[in-house]
């Protein structure tokens, strides 16, 4: 088998836990060339960058500065073209086509996926909590991942037509079952944070689906 | 290395699992930290003032009674807000909502955390309650930020439960001079820990004050181990860039907005200099016709009893 491709992944640094994505990529050295801090369109329009992540961190700071830095076209560009990305938490949220719970006059969003997202909906900050989860399509799926849900959002609705679901939450027996990740096409959206544990299993499922993506899209 | 008892030396069984969730206690109030990073947390003492911050792109507001500025301006005793307000505030906006106590009255503490707060401060900024003790952060559910003014300070915070440190600086002065003083000591004296044998640091710890777990996870990690924004004196978008280039991992800022001519546009060049901190470009471009900053206070000229850097053990 021919020598897979280091990717150049690129992390929007506008606000939040991007560094976090990037040390954590940094360990997959087989995979990953370089991990990159993206602030301005020049840096996302970069033709030689493979994918993208949208890290944890406040959707409404992430929407306005970006609005302010001149990114948010070049960033629904980037999820038109089908290119991949990857958001989590805050990321999801702007990935999202409809969110509820926003801020007063509304939150501008990238959006691209066919979901709607409710911000906060497990509550404050003293409702945080980190829970086992059973994603099938992570390598060695029968050990559960920790989901790290912080202010969390949740998926309230999909398009069963075009987005599927990749894992749902449970926070105990007879609690309700919420979706907390799913994917569609060229977009991943995690409403947990990977980020904040040293299990690298969904990194590395992200870089199989930029392979993916690029072997079936036409160069 | 950390420490661990050997096996059934007491006849407790469930260490492991209080262990476990004692870490994942830690992983969420840590986690909403880092989520914060590269952002601007701003004083507001009303729902006004805070939707005006989540407007600028603040990432969380701190709900206090007064700013800084008026606690020094009017004297007297300050404590904790008035529940009303924060709860105003936090019905107002959908960033996270941190509010101030005083240092030890963990009763405030409790009422705080009652309200839902997403955050605490253990502020020096407030009249301290206890002139020997720091509230037990630990056994709090809500996550707490506090003050420090060096590493020895801040290791002991963290060892208390904080899960997240500021620099002191000088609170409601409008002058960056103190949270420079306290940034640059913080990270100097990290940068010699990096190269200390370990038998020199066992001595530092005891120098400084410090927990010796801490301080050897400190000099491995080459930063602290919890997230540490700057605070106290930041009132321009170029002292928020330059607190970031010394290694601070987002800012605070107090009366530097609303004690200026136009908050809601110092408000947003704030947050864009800290996104691009390193971009001249940028930072001259919302520089421009801020208005009247804060008046500021000279620093040498603070008399000592005003200075409330120096209240915390």
């Amino acid at each position: 088998m021919a020598e897979k491709k280091k990717l150049r992944i690129g992390v929007l640094a506008l606000q939040g836990a991007f560094s976090e994505h990037i040390h954590l990529l940094n360990k997959l050295k087989a995979d990953v060339a370089e991990a990159i801090q993206i602030r301005t369109k020049e840096q996302l329009q970069d033709p030689s960058l493979d994918a993208l992540i949208l890290p944890g961190g406040e959707s409404t700071t992430m929407a306005l500065v970006a609005e302010r830095s001149g990114i948010m076209e070049p960033l629904r560009e980037w999820v038109k073209a089908g290119k991949p990305v990857w958001g989590t938490c805050a990321g999801m949220i702007l990935l999202s086509n409809t969110a509820h719970r926003t801020k007063k006059g509304g939150q501008t969003l990238i959006g691209g996926l066919d979901v709607t997202v409710k911000r906060n909906a497990f509550g404050a900050q003293v409702d945080s909590f980190v829970a086992d989860l059973s994603v099938p399509v992570l390598p060695d799926n029968e050990r559960p991942f920790s989901g790290v849900f912080i202010r969390a959002p949740i998926i309230e609705s999909i398009d069963p037509e075009k987005v599927s679901v990749v894992a749902r939450v449970n926070k105990g027996i007879g609690e309700e079952e919420y979706v907390v990740a799913v994917r569609q096409g060229n977009i991943l959206a995690t409403a947990f944070h990977p980020e904040l544990t040293d299990d690298d299993r969904f990194h590395r499922y992200y870089i199989d689906l930029v392979r993916t993506i690029a072997s079936t899209t036409p160069a | 290395m950390t420490f661990s008892t050997p096996s059934n030396l007491v006849p407790e069984t469930n260490g492991a699992a209080v262990a476990a969730a004692a870490k994942n206690d830690f992983i969420v109030k840590a986690g909403l930290a880092q989520n914060l990073k590269g952002g601007v947390i701003m004083d507001v003492v009303n729902a006004e003032q805070a939707r005006i911050a989540e407007e600028a792109g603040a990432c969380a507001v701190m709900a206090l009674e007064r700013v800084p500025a008026d606690i020094r301006k009017d004297g007297g005793v300050a404590r904790m807000s008035d529940p009303k307000m924060i709860k105003e505030i936090i019905e107002a906006v959908t960033i996270p909502v941190m509010a101030k106590v005083r240092i030890g009255h963990f009763v405030e503490a409790q009422i705080i955390q009652h309200l839902n707060v997403d955050y605490i401060d253990e502020s020096e900024v407030l009249t301290p309650a206890d002139e020997q003790h720091h509230i037990d952060k630990s056994k709090f559910k809500v996550p707490f930020v506090c003050g420090a003014k060096n590493l020895g300070e801040a290791l002991r915070r963290i060892n208390e439960g904080a899960a997240m440190i500021r620099t002191k600086g000088e609170a409601g002065t409008g002058n960056v001079v103190e949270a420079v003083r306290h940034a640059r000591q913080l990270m100097g004296e990290i940068r010699k820990v990096q190269a200390m044998a370990e038998e020199e640091l066992y001595v530092y710890a005891k120098e400084i004050q410090a927990p010796y777990n801490l301080l050897k996870e400190t000099a491995r990690l080459g930063r602290l181990p919890v997230v540490n924004f700057a605070a106290g004196g930041v009132a321009t978008p170029a002292d928020a860039a330059m607190m970031m280039h010394l290694g601070m991992d987002g800012v605070f800022v107090g009366s530097g907005i609303f004690k200026s001519g136009d908050p809601a546009k110092r408000a947003r060049a704030i947050v864009q200099a800290v996104t691009h901190y390193n971009d001249p470009a940028v930072l001259a471009s919302v520089s421009e016709d801020l208005g009247e900053a804060m008046v500021g206070i000279n620093c040498d000229l603070l008399p000592e009893e005003q200075k409330f850097a120096k209240r915390g053990w």
